[in-house]
């Protein structure tokens, strides 16, 4: 079946089986491969991108259901190629990393959270984040950065005020 | 075979014998190392036998600095840190270094990333390099000025004379490649108080592509007209496919080729199964729900967790098979102990749970295997794709890359032989990928174990006796790896009455090491015990311990014991003044004792010696009425020697191992019924969420004048006794199993 899906604000033409799960859909058909496998059955959340901004797990999200819904991917969080969103930014100044394979995944679900809630306390980032695994367990780091990039995108605010 | 713990890998790669400088195509500067082939481990390690000269180091004319990391990266950080070292010592600002990643080659040495190993072996070596470039970068720039070197100096990737003249390195890198490569004793390495990058918190050098999901991992490979393959196993380990339903399944959507695979009989090695070849991930992930195969289980479905745990404890009382250690008359000064303790320690089979599941990528050419995985051995891959396959170590190519996470899985390379055994019978590039399921279900487990334990204490509470007789899982006589008890460990060589027993259960279990081999558990176990002979006779938990490790500096490397002497198990040297500093250290930091906690509040102190780091830790814990723990800080005192290279990395890698030792105490259990593990996904193996992370961890590095040490693994062991005892503290509740869900620490 061929589906027309806006990955990333482009148009992309895929001829795949219906029930398709859009994770593989972005890593075999689009080589988008920021978007990662890490269970397939939605509890680790490796494969978070969002659907109209509405963080969702692609390996539980088939290709047939995408329908026009805006898809984004960790390649098209960055609003241009010259600037990172801030919490992509936080990630590499705070260095949260270490394997690195969630963090799309935690990416993504904080921008998420950040969009709906710009300061949160740790509270709601744990129960934001808590369907986020990182088995190198970065969890610390990754309530600091969520929090840098609330502070930078609160300076951003101010300073253009 | 190396494990993480072993000594063959700890041997550090110290044979070079001299610098060999070659022109670049273009003029550029490339620095060299030969390392002497010999009778060394480091050499044993390598598949083509040979260690052949290599670049590490390339200027361009145009000034571009690149430096390779020859080490696989895993989250370890060992691609940012070693290159720091180079650019410290060569005087180039870190954001004008590009690092690549180097493929599997003699020329690069030992490329094993395990045991904590990759800074000491590489540590010295790396200063040199660096050191050795940056002389030759000042002496071409002298030769050019007609002065002598010493007016001139390296700073900024400029050679600078004291009359203010200057030439960058890209202008010197042709001149520099025509000199002389000068002796060690005429490279002046730099001052450690002079160090501007070492000691500082570098991000990893990968931040940007990791933020942005560029390709980086094994399973991101992508080759023109690659193909995708799944790899179904028998559920029992080992288990021998009869027959598949191939036929039909070369009928499905998307498949190209179904085919049975034989294995060559080793369950850690190439293992029976059925492949199937798709034109897409998914369609092979579809194509295997109708594989219908019939297996042949062997024998090894007869084994059960619960039948050994159940023959472990009827044996318990019973002498070991095997007597690790005996010192004294233990049974005697039981006997006459003013108190004892009896104590039942377990802890079940675990899993590595990389989050990128095990993958790899090879093409079949022109009898040339090329293959791009993830892993932390390549030359176990290379040696398992000679023997299994028959393929010549020259006639393999191996790239490696970054792994999501390594924690001693990607140390076994089934799943590398596995899609080169695949490639052979495809005419494509190929990459396999195993399901969340294939990960769980066909692991390298750490191995469970079973401590039986007495201890005595006399009127002062001083510990007089320990007795223990341990129940490991191994195969043809030898543990698992982490499975092995040394009759040195700690206390075994402190207390004068002391017997270490150990029984194996010969299992066709796949067995691996997992992050700390042994020490992960022991660790556990030990301070667990000790804190519990600390309570019965009436001591401080610091003091106590204090007084166990005793007043000598140095407790000099054993054979075993008395009673395993000429066999192996032989400990380290261990510096018992480090490990009594940092101890000290640690509980300063904490405020140990000076704290008044609140019934279900409490704190715990352990510590650990393992890969040559010196490690102690104290928790402060909360347990609620009904049950549920809460870590409220942790803190850390680390002493790995001299030089902390990249903080950041450093505490990364220390706040990372005390939320992973804290899940697997809560969380991780895995169970083997009838030779297979029940468990298969994320739902039944549940792994710590940050819901359960600390918020308060803290990292201090005790430094000291010893060499610069590794801490991918050692800041894990004293968590969970840490942990435990503040348990004990906070509730009264023992915690004797793990996972955690076995105790009931509810209270009131």
């Amino acid at each position: 079946m061929k589906y027309t899906l806006t990955v990333n604000g482009q148009s992309r033409t895929v001829d795949v089986a219906p029930e398709t799960p859009l994770l593989w859909v972005l890593r075999d058909s689009l080589e988008l491969v920021g978007t990662k496998y890490g269970c397939g059955v939605g509890l680790c959340g490796a494969c978070t991108i969002h659907l109209n901004g509405e963080a969702t797990k692609a390996c539980m999200t088939p290709v047939s259901t995408v329908g026009r819904k805006k898809v984004t991917t960790i390649e098209g969080l960055a609003p241009s190629a010259e600037k990172l969103h801030p919490l992509q930014q936080a990630w590499c100044e705070l260095d949260v990393a270490q394997c690195g394979y969630c963090q799309a995944g935690q990416l993504m679900t904080a921008a998420s959270l950040l969009k709906d809630t710009p300061k949160p306390t740790d509270e709601e980032i744990d129960g934001a984040m808590a369907g986020n695994l990182c088995r190198c367990a970065t969890y610390t780091r990754i309530r600091a950065g969520i929090k840098r990039a609330a502070a930078i995108t609160a300076g951003t605010k101010e300073a253009a005020q | 075979m190396s494990t993480l713990n072993t000594p063959t890998l700890a041997g550090p790669v110290s044979r070079r014998d001299f610098f060999k400088i070659s022109g670049l195509a273009g003029g550029g500067l490339a620095l060299a190392f030969y390392i002497k082939s010999g009778g060394d481990a480091a050499a044993a390690e390598m598949a083509s036998g040979d260690f052949t000269p290599n670049a590490f180091i390339r200027i361009s004319p145009a000034g571009k600095v690149t430096i390779v990391s020859k080490q696989p990266e895993m989250g370890q950080g060992v691609k940012t840190s070693l290159p720091m070292i180079i650019a410290e010592q060569l005087e180039v600002p870190w954001k004008d270094i590009a690092i690549e990643q180097g493929d599997f080659d003699a020329k690069y040495g030992n490329q094993s990333a395990g045991g904590s190993q990759s800074t000491p072996a590489n540590y010295d070596n790396f200063h040199l390099l660096g050191a050795t470039a940056r002389t030759m970068l000042v002496e071409a720039a002298a030769q050019t000025w007609g002065v002598p070197a010493g007016e001139c100096r390296a700073e900024k990737a400029t050679v600078v004379h004291s009359s203010g003249k200057s030439l960058g390195y890209g202008q010197l890198a042709a001149k520099a490649a025509t000199l002389p490569v000068p002796a060690k004793e005429a490279v002046k390495l730099k001052d450690p108080k002079d160090f501007k990058l070492l000691g500082t918190r570098v991000a990893q050098f990968d931040s940007a592509k990791i933020v942005t999901g560029q390709s980086l991992f094994g399973i991101d490979v992508k080759l023109p007209g690659m193909l995708y393959a799944v790899y179904e196993k028998c559920p029992a380990f080992g288990g021998k496919v009869v027959s598949a339903n191939l036929d039909q399944i070369k009928t499905l959507p998307g498949v190209k080729d179904a085919f049975v695979i034989e294995g060559n009989g080793k369950v850690k090695e190439l293992v029976p199964g059925v492949a199937i070849i798709a034109d897409s991930t998914w369609a092979a992930f579809s194509a295997r729900k109708q594989l219908k195969i019939v297996w042949d289980e062997g024998k090894v479905a007869s084994e059960s967790w619960e039948t050994f745990v159940a023959e472990a404890k009827a044996k318990a009382s019973q002498p070991g098979a095997k007597t690790l250690r005996k010192d004294g008359d233990p049974d005697a000064a039981l006997a006459s102990a003013a108190k004892t303790v009896t104590a039942e320690y377990v802890y079940p089979f675990i899993s590595h749970a990389n989050l990128e599941p095990q993958n790899t990528t090879a093409l079949w050419k022109d009898g040339v295997m090329e293959i791009w995985s993830p892993t932390q051995i390549p030359s176990i891959g290379i040696g398992l794709v000679t023997k299994v396959l028959g393929i010549p170590a020259d006639k393999i190519k191996l790239h490696i890359n970054r792994a999501g996470g390594g924690f001693g899985r990607r140390i076994g390379a089934d799943y590398l032989i596995e899609a080169a055994a695949i490639a052979q019978k495809v005419n494509a590039p190929v990459k396999l990928t195993w399901s969340r399921e294939d990960d769980l279900k066909h692991d390298q487990y750490r191995p469970g174990g079973l401590h039986f334990l007495k201890g005595g204490v006399d009127a002062q509470g001083k510990v007089v006796a320990w007795k223990n007789h341990f129940f490991t899982f191994g195969e043809g006589g030898n543990p698992g790896s982490g499975g092995a008890l040394s009759g040195d460990e700690f206390p075994g060589r402190w207390i004068a009455n002391y017997q270490a027993d150990q029984t194996m259960f010969e299992t066709g279990w796949p067995m691996g090491p997992w992050r700390a081999p042994g020490s992960c558990v022991f660790a556990w176990v030990i301070h667990s015990f000790i804190d519990e002979l600390a309570h019965a006779g009436g001591r401080d938990p610091l003091e106590l311990r204090l007084e166990l490790l005793g007043d000598k500096d140095e407790m000099p490397a054993g054979s075993g014991g008395a009673a395993a002497k000429g066999g192996k198990g032989g400990g380290p040297a261990y510096s018992v003044a480090r490990m009594r500093n940092v101890l000290k250290f640690a509980a300063e930091k904490a405020g140990w004792g000076k704290k008044k906690f609140a019934k279900g509040s409490g704190s715990g102190i352990a510590f650990h010696f393992s890969h040559r780091g010196y490690f102690a830790q104290v928790a402060e814990v909360t347990v609620s009425k009904d049950g549920q723990l809460k870590v409220d800080r942790f803190v850390t005192g680390a002493d790995i020697g001299a030089q902390i290279v990249n903080l950041s990395g450093a505490e990364n890698q220390v706040e990372g191992s005390v939320i992973d030792g804290l899940g697997v105490l809560m969380l991780q259990e895995l169970n083997i019924e009838r030779g297979r593990t029940v468990q298969s996904n994320f739902n039944d193996y549940p792994l710590i969420r940050i819901t359960d992370a600390p918020s308060k961890i803290e990292t201090h590095f005790l430094k000291t004048n010893h060499p610069t040490t590794g801490l991918g693994e050692p800041a894990l062991p004293p968590v969970a006794p840490a942990i435990c005892n503040a348990i004990f503290a906070a509730t009264g509740k023992r915690v004797r199993q793990m996972p955690l869900s076995r105790t009931d620490l509810r209270w009131s």
